[in-house]
């Protein structure tokens, strides 16, 4: 029978056939980061047990952590002593860490695929939500709570239940100043962000072919937002090329081994898939999102739409935006560029070829934060700090920062701003902020303009 | 874990679509913070006012759903982040029992990590256990019985539901699944050492 790519990254995983489509789930590699990852190593031992397998697990901290220029771990008082602990227990179990400032230091999803600890074919958690990134390489990589982490620390396996299957195709050609953010984007507008619950999504079709492997990870990251906990996509030369040479990527004959088996992790023809979608890429402009749920999302060229229930009524009254009014045109007072989503080179490419010179609007804070310590050096090796500097943006250190806000940053009351990250949850970026969702090219346009515009004509 | 058979009591209703974590506990609550006391924290944007006094009209602060261990939700309840502590803030409220028309999955894994029981039902029965809970409050119970599983509403009607039948045993003995698991410990090892020879290039390299 013709296996969909999801069956041949679950079944070779299966330890244990519990039943009822349950299973118990050998977990490949597990990723920790400073909000859940020195509890979840103290759980374990409270518990009696100890860590199954420390060589498995990696650990860095990125939430709570200041992206001030030159910050310690201490320079966010707040964050100071869960990474502290954090420190001790990996001391105490052996396990890697990479602190800040260290190559290899960054948001977890976005050091995950840069050191290549998440290869295709293998099972990836974390006590986070947006491990469903880290499928962009072809991995079955998901979020998983506090409890089902400590599961995993203590037995390397986890139970599962099968969940059905999805197929989001993107057929035909992204057209020029769209990206891999305007393609999930509308999807979930499409979708709803509740349409891929219970589903692993597999994003195929010529126009996920054609991305470049970070752009995968972009679109595999709002995989939650449209309520998957897994997404991916079939490897293929370009995740190869992606991973080669990495630091723990396979060597030599076992290299050659991987690769073999990587080309066999594709969707047979004639796989049956429980729910199919179709969009063709080519009629996707850039997206932003007008409301405080990634589903509120238009065309950037849109109006605001009418309310279609209180719960858009109470977005807009949120958000500050009237239906009927032009998205475009609308002022911003912040742009945040960083995050799991958009925050490695090709992200920082994309937004500083927007600038072509010219300033940040006098009225606009923007921030540019590296998504790990990797893509920070190699931005400055290739001089995009200074484009950004020299344009008015304030250059800052790796981490979460202005995703999440539980650093001590965050967006002031009542600013909007336009943000690469993923969710425009009421008060995500701060009491009152008011987050529109877009790719990095639109964040730095509205920089530019210090107002909400279409970035293929500024 | 504490054992799940039935909860009564008054169903309090949060009908609008998409709670997500954030609206349950914010992050910055999470920081360093541990399973317990975290009530207080639990929907606070919506329970407390700026100047820290309550707010009568969130339904939590209503006399007869203030010790309501059953909480009525919307479409896509609990989506967000993979946050436990949203369940933990709403278990220290004195919540067991969510019934809503769907559910964030990893929210729903949650529950049932910590002996809370997500119900699923279609979203005319959930409003008619909110209509029906309306009308008289304070004697208006709603019981869950896990064992039967069937909703039974304020006016006695029974509504089936269904869940994993897994999670109902676990949930309804209490069972500890790291310690199930710890039972497979050979299995795991076989599987390990089979899957090191069939895919060395998933173990190498990765020598501490
Ligand atoms: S960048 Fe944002 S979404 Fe990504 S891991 Fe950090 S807080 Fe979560």
């Amino acid at each position: 029978m013709p296996q969909t790519l999801f069956d041949k990254l679950w079944a070779p995983h299966v330890v244990a056939d519990l039943g009822d489509d349950w299973a118990l789930l050998h977990v490949d590699r597990v990723l920790l980061h400073d909000m859940s990852g020195a509890r979840a190593l103290t759980e374990v031992g409270e518990r009696g047990y100890s860590l199954a397998r420390p060589d498995l697990v990696f650990a860095t901290p990125d939430h709570a952590v200041s992206s001030a220029p030159g910050r310690s771990s201490a320079t966010f008082a707040g964050g100071a002593r869960p990474i502290e602990r954090l420190r001790q227990r990996v001391r105490e179990t052996g396990i890697r860490l990479f602190d800040l400032g260290q190559p290899g230091h960054g948001i977890v999803h976005v050091m995950a695929p840069e050191l290549a600890i998440v290869l295709p074919g293998t099972t990836l958690v974390c006590g986070d939500s947006h491990t469903c990134t880290n499928g962009g390489v072809g991995a079955l990589a998901f979020g998983i709570g506090a409890s089902e982490l400590t599961h995993v620390l203590a037995t390397q396996t986890l139970m599962q239940r099968r969940p059905r299957t999805m197929r989001l195709t993107f057929t035909g050609t992204l057209p020029p100043g769209v990206t891999a953010k305007d393609m999930i984007l509308a999807a979930i507008g499409q979708l709803g962000t509740a349409g891929g619950t219970g589903f692993a999504v597999e994003y195929a079709g010529e126009a996920v072919r054609a991305l470049p492997l970070e752009a995968r990870l972009t679109l595999c990251n709002l995989s939650i937002e449209m309520g998957a906990k897994m997404g991916f996509c079939a490897p293929d030369d370009v995740t190869f090329a992606y991973l080669k040479g990495r630091r723990f990527a396979p060597t030599g004959a076992a290299w050659d081994a991987a690769v073999a088996a990587w080309r066999t992790l594709r969707s047979d023809d004639g796989a049956v898939f429980d729910r199919e979608v179709a969009i063709d890429a080519g009629t996707i402009a850039p997206q932003i999102t007008w409301g405080t749920s990634p589903e509120q999302v238009a065309p950037v060229t849109a109006n605001v739409p009418y309310p279609a229930g209180p719960a858009d009524q109470a977005a807009l009254d949120y958000i500050g935006l009237a239906a009927g009014q032009a998205l475009i045109g609308t002022p911003v007072d912040w742009v945040f560029i960083g995050s799991c989503t958009n925050s490695r080179l090709s992200d920082l490419r994309d937004a500083a070829a927007v600038l072509r010179g010219r300033k940040v609007a006098p009225h606009v804070t923007a921030w540019v934060v590296p998504g790990s310590e990797t893509v920070k050096r190699e931005a400055e090796a290739e001089g995009l700090h200074a484009q950004f500097l020299e344009a008015g943006f304030e250059w800052r250190e790796p981490g979460c920062a202005l995703c999440v806000c539980v650093n001590g940053e965050s967006v002031p009351a009542g600013k909007r701003s336009v943000s690469t990250s993923n969710r425009n949850f009421v008060g995500r970026q701060g009491t009152g902020a008011r987050t529109h969702l877009a790719s990095p090219a639109m964040a730095a346009a509205a920089a530019l303009a210090g107002a909400i515009v279409d970035v293929r004509s500024y | 874990m504490d054992a799940f058979t039935t909860i009564t009591g008054p169903a309090a209703p949060l009908l609008r679509a998409n709670i997500d974590t954030d609206m349950i506990i914010p992050a910055q609550r999470l920081i360093g913070a541990g399973r317990d006391g975290l009530g207080r924290f639990a929907f606070e944007r919506f329970r407390f006012n700026a100047d820290g006094t309550e707010n009568p009209d969130f339904p939590l602060n209503q006399a007869p759903y203030r010790a309501s261990p059953i909480l009525l939700g919307g479409e896509n309840f609990g989506c967000g982040s993979s946050r436990e502590g949203a369940v933990w803030a709403l278990r220290d409220l004195g919540l067991r029992c969510f019934i809503a028309p769907s559910f964030g999955d990893i929210f729903y894994a949650n529950c049932f990590q910590n002996g809370m029981l997500p119900v699923r039902l279609a979203a005319a029965d959930v409003q008619r256990i909110a209509e029906q809970t309306a009308a008289s409050p304070s004697n208006a119970y709603t019981s869950v019985d896990l064992e039967r599983q069937v909703v039974i509403t304020p006016n006695g009607e029974e509504i089936p539901f269904s869940v994993d039948p897994r999670k109902r045993s676990a949930l309804l003995e209490g069972l500890d699944e790291i310690a199930l698991t710890m039972k497979r410990r050979d299995e795991i090892l076989a599987w390990q050492a089979r899957d090191r020879a069939a895919r060395p290039w998933a173990w190498e390299g990765l020598t501490l």
